[in-house]
């Protein structure tokens, strides 16, 4: 019994807005074309179909273009002619503005009803997508789909729901194959894992024989990047697994029941991102005992110094700037004072963050302090110190901030509402 | 004194989408679990001392299967903003490790 289907996940909003908001990826190109290569052939070798979920890191327009041309590129070189479903999932603001305006548009907690600035800050908004367009994709003989943002889960679960497998336990397979072996005993033994459906329930198992399942480490996996580990909301529903049952089939495999799928009315997460801002750094490596002593001092009063240079030599032209001191080897992670009596470290590393409204207003900010963070002394009227820096010219411009902006369902009447599917036949081009 | 390093054999933070971040706190066994899981010192006003949150928006959830507590609050400000310093917030959970249970 081999598989029937390849289903992969190839995004995340975990690294940030950044990958929204400009089309695209957070991997590099000849690694991902290298992957899919992989799977492309396997599916081809094995005549199964080839799901790619959220292409591109972000699944937006751009993000699915991007993966299409790689995939021509694959089969040109190794003789392949997959029928290709790229599933487009952008939503543009106009229409965005008119369902919002129908009451369409529910926030999630933690933000609040959306207005239409915030539609027009996005550079780029998607849909989150459910298992309807994959489902419908493959039903019309897809041999390779490229999917814009998709739910994990709906990636993986579809190839089950169109062969007729009862939703609780393939949006709960899904869900526990999103991450391959994360859901193993071993995380880095092996990448994927293989599931089967059946009425009852599902089984999982490591692809690598050198890995294994075990009930603790499959239920585990529910726990993963969820806020709730006990239900899931899904467009069109909420797997529920509160009930379910984990129980080692033998060494390598686990069988799970119980899992619930509740029907819901269908709606679909809205994702927005855009620039917020430019940033401009620099940075010092401080080994000066004096300073490492009085650390906390030392930032405060360097943070006081740059705000008071800029007031007094950009002054109201600098706009609504902020600056941050983030002291790597310290505190940069948290931000947080470290209890009295900690010791201090050999050296920090301090960066200097500035925030401006314009990438040139946020390189002036720096300019204006580069002096004052390179040689700010800790003890007033002593020979005045240079710290460690490295670069030069010693501020560097970052870019733009990007933020998400949407966090927001919007209800639908049918699942295909938001995605726009257009076909890439490689048998018929070879056959013309 | 007992703290949550001292009976939890991992505890791990991590960003559940752009606007939560969520812990998982792995007590050493079911006794721990029982003892500790719904300690008020692991509630919300926890969250909204160490990172800001808004207790309303602080979700907690035992496992009982798992000897594991759950916890997720909304986050004070957008992943990957101005201010951001762990984009994955796979660090926010070492300021539970010295968080004092009893």
């Amino acid at each position: 019994m081999g598989a029937h289907a390849i289903a992969t996940d190839a995004g995340s909003t975990d690294s940030g807005a950044a990958y929204l908001a400009l089309g695209m990826s957070k991997n590099n190109r000849s690694s991902v074309k290298r992957d899919l290569a992989i799977l492309m052939k396997a599916g081809a070798e094995a005549g199964i179909p080839v799901i790619v979920g959220t292409s591109g890191q972000a699944g937006g327009d751009k993000n699915v273009d991007w993966t299409r041309d790689i995939a021509l590129e694959i089969a040109a070189e190794h003789g392949l002619n997959p029928k290709i479903a790229l599933l487009y999932s952008e939503v543009d603001k106009a229409s965005l503005k008119v369902r919002n305006a129908a009451g369409q548009v529910k926030p999630l907690a933690p933000l609040g009803a959306l207005d239409d600035a915030t539609i027009d800050s996005c550079d780029h908004i998607v849909a989150v997508l459910g298992a309807e367009p994959y489902v419908s994709a493959l039903e019309a003989g897809a041999d390779l789909i490229l999917g814009g943002r998709t739910t994990d889960t709906a990636v993986l679960s579809s190839f089950a729901l169109l062969k007729g497998a009862p939703w609780g336990p393939a949006w709960h397979a899904a869900k526990i194959a999103e991450c391959g072996s994360q859901c193993a005993v071993y995380r880095t033994k092996g990448a994927g894992v293989m599931i089967s459906i059946d009425n009852d329930g599902f089984e999982v198992e490591t692809l690598s024989l050198e890995n294994r399942c075990d009930p603790h480490s499959v239920s585990a996996h529910m726990l993963y990047e969820n806020s709730n580990p006990f239900r899931l909301t899904e467009p069109g529903g909420v797997l529920d697994v509160t009930q379910a049952r984990y129980v080692a089939l033998d060494e390598r495999r686990v069988g799970v029941t119980g899992s619930v799928w509740e029907k819901t009315p269908y709606t679909v997460k809205l994702e927005g991102a855009g620039a917020g801002g430019y940033q401009t750094i620099m940075l010092v490596g401080i080994q000066d005992p004096e300073v490492l002593s009085r650390l906390d001092e030392f930032h405060d009063k360097m943070l006081a110094a740059l705000r008071h240079r800029v007031d007094t030599t950009i002054g109201a032209a600098a706009g609504d700037y902020h600056i941050s001191l983030r002291l790597y080897g310290w505190n940069a992670v948290s931000g947080d004072k470290p209890s009295e009596g900690t010791p201090a470290p050999r050296e920090v590393g301090v960066l200097f963050v500035a925030t401006a409204a314009t990438q040139d207003m946020a390189s002036q900010i720096a300019k204006a302090c580069n002096a004052w963070f390179f040689h700010f002394p800790i003890v007033e009227d002593e020979e005045l110190p240079s710290y460690g820096f490295a670069f030069t010219p010693a501020d560097i411009e970052r870019g733009a901030v990007y933020e998400f902006k949407l966090n927001h369902v919007v209800e639908l009447d049918d699942p295909m509402e938001l995605v726009r599917t257009t076909w890439i036949d490689l048998k018929k081009k070879e056959a013309a | 004194m007992t703290t949550v390093k001292d009976v939890c054999r991992h505890v791990r933070s991590k960003n559940a989408g752009p606007y939560w971040v969520t812990f998982d706190l792995f007590f050493d066994g079911p006794d721990s679990f029982e003892k500790h899981h719904a300690n008020p010192a692991l509630g919300p006003q926890l969250f909204q001392r160490l990172f800001g949150a808004d207790p309303a928006l602080v979700r907690h959830y035992p496992v009982a299967d798992l000897n594991v507590v759950k916890i997720s609050y909304a986050r004070t400000s957008p992943q990957g903003g101005v201010v951001e310093r762990d984009m994955h917030c796979g660090q926010q959970f070492v300021r539970l490790l010295d968080v004092q249970l009893d």
